[in-house]
């Protein structure tokens, strides 16, 4: 099992959400978050006060799915969070240990 | 019969009309008419307040209320970090009830009654004197038109709405550090000794109706402030509400120290939506602080309005397309500024420029309060936080001499009355009224530059200017008053 974890521009979470339904992915969590990568922050001013912004909103998207998925939701996520320009995000895939699933407390590939 | 004789204090726009003596030959009328027809028929009936200069004059004191809470406490609000929002509420709200209670306990008697050139005297501690409920006495204020008296206890409450904004406005240089039991101490001390002596010496004079003919002119203007003495136009309060707070704001920015982290981290407004707000309930009540100041529901009040309404509208517009200009983008932020700094400027201006004037000055305040925000703010070097020296001190000096200059009859505007007892308008000339405009602004700066330091110093001996570090990063919310603006 493999943690993926997306993050993405905040208004592509819906076209990203209806390509992972598509690839049978049937849950997903996500945060508003804030960061930096090599998409540069804006300048704010406020009377003479001029500040750099560097934390640039993003959306923090989680799905947890069998090895044998990994490829087809990496690639999903790819393509439907892709623009082309500088801070359409990243992908981490992580090895997983174990997934329980709190009402039936089935474990491993079951609870997915 | 017998009628009690009030010590009758004199208001700004004027003295006071001898309010119970008229009561009492009203009174004793009938008795007289009974004994000596001739002489009942001889004695002019005594002026009563017109009921539309009345319902006016309530009206513009709700008005002005509104430009502190909650108009300025939003604007000043939204410019905080989320974490001070409360703070900032708090400190307008309190001190806006603070110098309330203070004005009427000897404000208005030490600003507006007769003493000397700098202050006045104790005959309406409390507002005694000012009426008897019971018996229907009242003691009436002038205005500026003659026999068109006003009751006195309307104009010490419209007088009261301006003084409470005044400390308010001050608020806005030490924000996000300052101690809140501070800010209470620093208000009195502030509102004592410079708000109170400015407002007499600017405001204080002994009306219309005492100047009966000639030979008692200069007397009667001896009585009055220092700087009506002079001859200085200021309509709704440039010099004193705008200069006096501006300053004392700058005093403080020093005294107090700046923010931590100032120049270092992020510290921007937390909700321009507030300040917009703000600005725009500012522009609604100042039509009472404008307006109003006419006294009367007449045409000066009316010329004050439009300039009003008008120089704003421009200010908002300079300021704006300046700032499109110079930095690139056209910010709310810029927008709403524009529009106080064009309040600010066209105050003293309101009823003694005509319409060509306000535009000049609105336009104007625009352009000198946005470098007052950027350029002149780092030539100072100060963390006036809201900015109350650039856009209050600044456009306050800039609409006082502008109302020297655009006063002027030549420049459509009204010229000012030079003869109380014909009550004939002129105009000194330019040069003359700008000189006279000047020599206000000087000595406004310097009264509450000095009170202030002072002031400022002596609160930081006493109670401490400051809260801690590790309260102010906190936040004021939390560490002075135990709660919290917003949930996230």
């Amino acid at each position: 099992m493999k943690l993926i974890t997306a993050i993405i521009r905040p208004f592509k979470l819906d076209e990203v959400r209806d390509a992972l339904s598509q690839a049978g992915v049937t849950g997903i969590t996500v945060t508003e978050v804030k960061g930096y990568g090599r998409q540069k922050g804006h300048t704010e001013l406020y009377r003479g006060a001029e500040y750099v912004v560097d934390f640039v909103p993003k959306i923090k998207l989680e799905t947890a799915v069998a090895d044998n998925r990994v490829d087809a939701v990496v690639e999903a996520i790819t393509e439907a969070a892709r623009t082309d320009k500088v801070g359409d995000g990243k992908i981490f895939v992580i090895d997983l240990a174990q997934v329980v699933r709190i009402r039936t407390g089935e474990i491993g590939d079951d609870a997915l | 019969m017998i009628h009690e004789t009030m010590v009758r204090p004199r208001a700004r726009s004027g003295a006071l009309w001898l309010s119970m003596l008229g009561m009492a030959l009203l009174c004793a009328a009938p008795l007289a008419l009974a004994q000596d027809p001739a002489a009942a028929a001889a004695a002019p009936p005594p002026p009563v307040p017109n009921k539309g200069d009345t319902a006016w004059m309530l009206t513009s004191t709700a008005l002005v209320l509104l430009m502190s809470v909650p108009a300025l406490a939003l604007f000043y609000g939204g410019l905080v970090r989320s974490k001070n929002m409360l703070s900032v509420l708090m400190q307008v709200f309190v001190v806006f009830s603070l110098i309330s209670v203070l004005w009427f306990v000897y404000g208005y008697s030490f600003a507006f009654t007769e003493g000397n050139a700098f202050f006045g005297g104790t005959g309406r501690l409390f507002l005694s004197g000012t009426g008897n409920p019971f018996k229907g006495d009242w003691a009436l204020a002038a205005t500026f038109s003659k026999a068109t008296p006003m009751y006195e206890i309307v104009f010490a409450a419209f007088q009261a709405t301006f003084a409470a904004i005044t400390c308010g406005l001050i608020l806005g240089s030490i924000v996000e550090r300052v101690k809140f039991s501070a800010v209470l101490l620093f208000m009195v001390l502030w509102f004592t000794f410079s708000y109170i002596p400015v407002a007499h010496m600017v405001w204080f004079w002994p009306g219309p109706d005492a100047y009966t003919d000639a030979s008692k002119v200069e007397s009667l203007t001896a009585t009055a402030g220092l700087i009506w003495q002079w001859g200085a136009l200021d309509f709704a309060g440039g010099t004193v509400v705008h200069i006096n707070a501006g300053v004392a704001g700058l005093i403080g920015a020093y005294v107090i120290g700046k923010r931590t982290g100032y120049g270092k981290e992020i510290i921007k407004p937390h909700s321009l939506t507030m300040t917009m707000i703000g600005a725009s309930l500012l522009w609604f009540g100042w039509f009472g602080f404008n307006a109003g100041s006419a006294l009367e529901a007449n045409a000066s009040a009316s010329l004050a309005f439009l300039n009003t309404y008008l120089a704003t509208a421009c200010a908002v517009l300079s300021w704006t397309f300046a700032e499109w200009l110079l930095k690139g983008k056209p910010s709310m932020l810029g927008a709403a500024s524009g529009a106080v700094a064009g309040l600010v400027a066209i105050t003293p201006a309101a009823g003694n420029v005509g319409i060509q004037g306000a535009f000049v000055i609105g336009l104007a305040a625009g352009l000198i309060c946005l470098w007052g925000v950027t350029g002149l703010k780092r030539l100072l070097k100060a963390d006036d936080s809201l900015d109350v020296f650039g856009v209050h001190a600044l456009g306050g000096i800039a609409g006082a001499l502008l109302t020297g200059i655009f006063n002027s009859p030549d420049l459509g505007g009204p010229g000012s009355v030079q003869d109380w007892v014909t009550v004939t308008a002129g105009y000194p000339g330019i040069g003359a009224q700008l000189l006279i405009q000047a020599k206000a602004v000087g000595l406004t700066v310097i009264w509450t530059a000095a009170v202030s330091l002072i002031a400022f110093k002596l609160v930081d001996l006493i109670v401490g200017l400051r809260v801690t570090t590790d309260e102010e990063r906190e936040g004021l919310d939390i560490a002075s008053h135990g709660e919290t603006a917003y949930e996230h």
